[in-house]
């Protein structure tokens, strides 16, 4: 039906277009999302070698990174948030003060 | 049986596209939206793929609510349109596309080089990614991890009540 193969290509091109979105994006709101998209890559990746080797941990290893990746999207939105306030931009460019 | 085939190939190009215009899009609310398409796709493959417990998770909390929390987070910053390129380092930008490449042509070499003799993928058993067999084996072999995981949402919770507080 489906080759692996295609589906690991798959996984590594979203990959890719994430990594790149963290290096070149300035925003951290795009920053964040590339991050998702990192992030389901791997999802897929898993998903298909659950498919492949008829185990299930795969799938069950996706279920753990959905968790972790809505905790870290609260926690990281809120701290986005946090530094709108006090410096009126998200811009990375612009938070380059240790010093408040 | 090539249905499966095509509709990988549909699906592939939707999400891909839809990544490059996540990548490109000056807008943030283009962007966020962009994101949810790759999501959606992503769940349909998960369907094709014998896991449709993780293609409604896939919807419903990625989709659903990740998202949503990314377009609240975009409406209280304000959708501002982005600057364009040009940064306080110059050639950031060319050497991140570079090095990006690279590691793009590293992955496929890695892939071609390791599992090449994959083959492919039959249709799943009956019962494969159901629910059931994964609340089985979550409430099994996998209790301790489910455990530390509410644990961890509890404290993403009251850590972002705690951030926000004026």
């Amino acid at each position: 039906m489906v080759p692996t193969n295609y589906l690991l290509a798959l996984s590594a091109v979203l990959f890719i277009i994430g990594v790149a979105g963290v290096l070149v994006r300035r925003n951290a709101l795009v920053i964040y999302m590339a991050i998702e998209l990192m992030l389901n890559a791997a999802n897929l990746a898993f998903v298909a070698f659950a498919a492949a080797f008829g185990a299930l941990d795969g799938q069950i290893a996706v279920f753990f990174v959905m968790t972790v990746a809505a905790a870290e999207v609260a926690v990281g939105l809120a701290i986005l948030v946090t530094i709108f306030r006090t410096r009126k931009s998200v811009d990375i460019d612009t938070l380059h003060r240790l010093k408040g | 049986m090539s249905t499966n085939l095509l509709v990988l190939f549909v699906l592939a190009l939707i999400a891909v596209g839809a990544a490059l215009g996540m990548l490109f899009s000056r807008n943030v609310v283009y962007a966020v939206l962009f994101l949810v398409l790759v999501m959606l796709t992503l769940a349909v493959l998960y369907l094709i793929l014998g896991a449709p417990f993780l293609a409604l998770a896939q919807v419903t909390v990625y989709a659903g609510a990740i998202m949503v929390l990314f377009l609240f987070a975009v409406m209280i910053l304000g959708p501002q349109k982005l600057p364009a390129a040009g940064g306080p380092i110059g050639w950031q930008r060319p050497v991140a596309l570079g090095l990006t490449l690279l590691f793009l042509v590293e992955v496929v070499a890695a892939f071609a080089a390791k599992v090449g003799a994959l083959g492919t993928l039959n249709g799943a058993q009956a019962g494969f990614g159901s629910p059931a067999a994964i609340g089985r084996l979550l409430f099994n072999r996998y209790l301790l991890p489910f455990e530390a995981t509410s644990v961890l949402l509890l404290v993403a919770a009251v850590g972002a009540v705690v951030l926000t507080k004026e």
